[in-house]
């Protein structure tokens, strides 16, 4: 029995990843990292952004709502400073890009992929909390812009353009990662696989906000946050399923995965790997009970390889 | 700091909505500054989903003091827990106080300032500037003294406590129920216009940040050193969601939980 997966050129020793946004080094006192599959560090912007004002979680039943606001110091204090403090880390680290145009994009992961520590890039085209700017609007023409802040995973073109930026760019691994808040996830998906993603991975946040009737405001200081956690994994699972049913690239499942049950039905439902996410703040050994629990299950069910069980799902 | 799953020793409640919980957490203990938080479990299911953070109020041999105030579903889930009864714990976190060197000279008049609940992680910061004043020459000249301000007479929390570790307790109540009718931040005009070598004075704060703000700011007109232990939602309590920012000067954020909670409060942009 192996639990080891393949996604483009990245090979994992299980498919239990550590989210972006959601785990660091300092969980490290807590947890064994190297026994995680890969580890995807925090997104990261061309420059330092200092992210919005408090407060910026707050949970709801059954989930958090974030707007962290892309709070980061740059690429290059992620090269020069960061990095090299991963040095204990000896499993895949997987950088998160996050820019306001293709130029952005195409220059983080052409820096990215000539860093040595770097095994895959994930590009971040949907977090609710960092909408194109204005002036990213206008170097990004093919959009449409609505009223509201829009996202590049809510427009085929965007991510197509952003994807084969990226790819030009970077001969590394790429992850498209796709938000959920759009009517059909897999038009996105299917945009990003045509234009050269080696694979989808699903979902992010769902744009979302909490009210205090005391003081008759917005709990949290931007407004609106990204909603995970447990709330959020049926309609992950309902995505993951559909997107599997569309695209022929690997789908690394995400939402509200909290243990080794959550993360084999979205096995079953097409993911060839998963992330987790808000769990680690529940309870930083979940990625680790998770990895033994799917073990155990395979064993259970008699079955060899995560590839066995990727999209098993029975009609 | 550790996961750990902690066996409740007591859970009690100590005034209107208060209560005291006693774990017995031995590396905690052992390991635990005053002014460090734990980050405690409070459902068993998903509501709430996120720990809460709660300051370390004492520390006893093997066994650790939380002191907090049902205001929520978390700490009202925390209040009904019974003795005997597991705990998952997260701790010890953060960046707790710093105790203050040697005076140039004289004495060193040492003044904590507790608003409401914030004088739980306080007197975790009393005793160990007792215990230090055992050891440390210059320490055993320095007198601490503890103004607590609350609403009303029954929120006035650790008044015996303080008293017992030896400090001159000050109080004062909104509605004048007992000790001075003010705030507490007037206690500490008062104090330092009466106390003699007030220039030596250093000031350790906890409460809300309305309190804190008037605290920093009387401290940077005397010019005398200040630390506050502030509050902010969490979500993950060691520094990698990002989640729980507090503005300093400069434009920059830093991390309650990671940073903090206890900052200097000079660094602050109030
Ligand atoms: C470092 C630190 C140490 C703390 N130490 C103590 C302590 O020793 N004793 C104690 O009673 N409380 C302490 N708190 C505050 C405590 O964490 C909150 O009261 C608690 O999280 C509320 O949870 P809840 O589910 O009961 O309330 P919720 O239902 O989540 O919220 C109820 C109310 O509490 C406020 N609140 C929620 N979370 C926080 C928070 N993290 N900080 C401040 N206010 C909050 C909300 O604005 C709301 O009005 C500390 C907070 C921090 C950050
Ligand atoms: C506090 C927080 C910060 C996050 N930051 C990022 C980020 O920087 N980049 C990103 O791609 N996703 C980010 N996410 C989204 C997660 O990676 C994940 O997609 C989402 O939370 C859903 O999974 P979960 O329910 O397991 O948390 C963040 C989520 C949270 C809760
Ligand atoms: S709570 Fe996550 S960084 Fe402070």
């Amino acid at each position: 029995m192996t639990l080891e997966v393949r996604i483009g050129k990245l090979r994992l020793k299980n498919p239990v990843m550590a989210a972006s946004g959601t785990f660091g080094p300092e969980y490290g006192e807590l947890v064994d990292i190297n026994k995680l599959g890969a580890y995807i560090a925090k997104t990261i912007t061309l420059n330092e952004r200092v992210g919005n004002p408090p407060p910026r979680v707050v949970d709801t039943p059954s989930g958090m709502l974030n707007a962290i606001g892309l709070e980061n110091k740059g690429l290059d204090d992620f090269v020069k400073n960061k990095l090299p403090k991963l040095k204990n880390i000896k499993i895949p680290i997987i950088a998160s890009i996050a820019g306001v145009n293709a130029a952005e994009f195409g220059k983080l992961a052409k820096v990215l992929s000539r860093t040595e520590r770097i095994a895959a890039i994930e590009i971040n085209l949907s977090c609710p909390n960092a909408p194109y700017s204005p002036r990213g609007r206008r170097a990004c023409p093919n959009v449409q812009h609505g009223k509201r802040d829009f996202l590049i995973a809510q427009n085929e073109s965007a991510t197509r353009q952003i994807v084969e930026a990226a790819r030009k760019a970077a001969s590394l691994t790429i992850i498209a990662k796709l938000s959920p808040n759009v009517t059909d996830i897999t038009r996105i998906a299917k945009a990003a696989e045509e234009a050269g993603a080696d694979a989808v991975s699903l979902i992010n946040t769902f744009i979302g906000m909490a009210v205090d009737i005391e003081t008759k405001r917005p709990v949290l200081g931007n407004v609106t946050g990204g909603l995970s956690g447990p709330a959020i994994k049926p309609i992950a699972l309902r995505m993951v399923r559909e997107t599997y049913e569309k695209v022929k690239i690997p789908i690394i499942g995400i939402g509200g995965i909290m243990d080794y049950k959550d993360a084999v039905e979205f096995i079953l439902c097409g993911a060839s790997a998963i992330q987790v996410g808000t769990a680690n703040f529940v309870n930083p050994r979940a990625s680790i009970e998770i990895i033994e629990g799917v073990k155990k299950y395979m064993a259970k069910h008699k079955i060899s390889g995560i590839k066995e069980l990727t999209g098993a799902l029975r009609k | 700091m550790r996961q750990l799953n902690c066996k409740i020793i007591e859970n009690k409640k100590v005034a209107q909505r208060f209560y005291k919980m006693r774990i017995e957490a031995p590396y905690i203990a052992r390991k635990a500054q005053a002014g460090q938080f734990v980050e405690v479990k409070c459902s068993c299911g998903t509501d709430p989903l996120l720990r809460r953070p709660l300051g370390v109020h004492r520390v006893l041999k093997n066994e650790i003091e939380l002191l907090y105030k049902a205001v929520g579903r978390g700490t009202e889930l925390l209040s009904k827990k019974e003795k005997g009864q597991a705990l998952d714990v997260i701790g010890p976190l953060g960046d707790g106080f710093t105790l203050p060197g040697p005076p140039v000279s004289g004495p060193m008049p040492i003044i904590l300032i507790a608003g409401g609940i914030g004088a739980a992680p306080l007197v975790a910061l009393a005793e160990s500037l007792a215990f230090s004043a055992k050891r440390i020459a210059y320490r055993k000249k320095q007198k601490t003294y503890v103004l607590i301000g609350a609403k009303t007479k029954s929120h006035i929390l650790c008044e015996s406590e303080f008293k017992k570790i030896g400090c001159e307790v000050k109080v004062s109540t909104e509605d004048g129920s007992k000790g001075k009718k003010c705030l507490a931040t007037e206690l500490l005009e008062d104090l330092l216009n009466i106390i003699r070598y007030p220039l030596n004075a250093a000031i350790y704060a906890c409460g809300p940040v309305g309190m804190l703000k008037v605290v920093a700011k009387i401290a940077e007109w005397r010019k005398l050193p200040c630390q506050v232990s502030l509050e902010e939602r969490m979500a993950c309590g060691v520094g990698v969601c990002l989640g729980c920012p507090v503005k300093m000067k400069g434009n920059k954020y830093k991390m309650v939980c990671k940073d903090g909670p206890v900052f200097d409060a000079k660094e602050i942009a109030w």
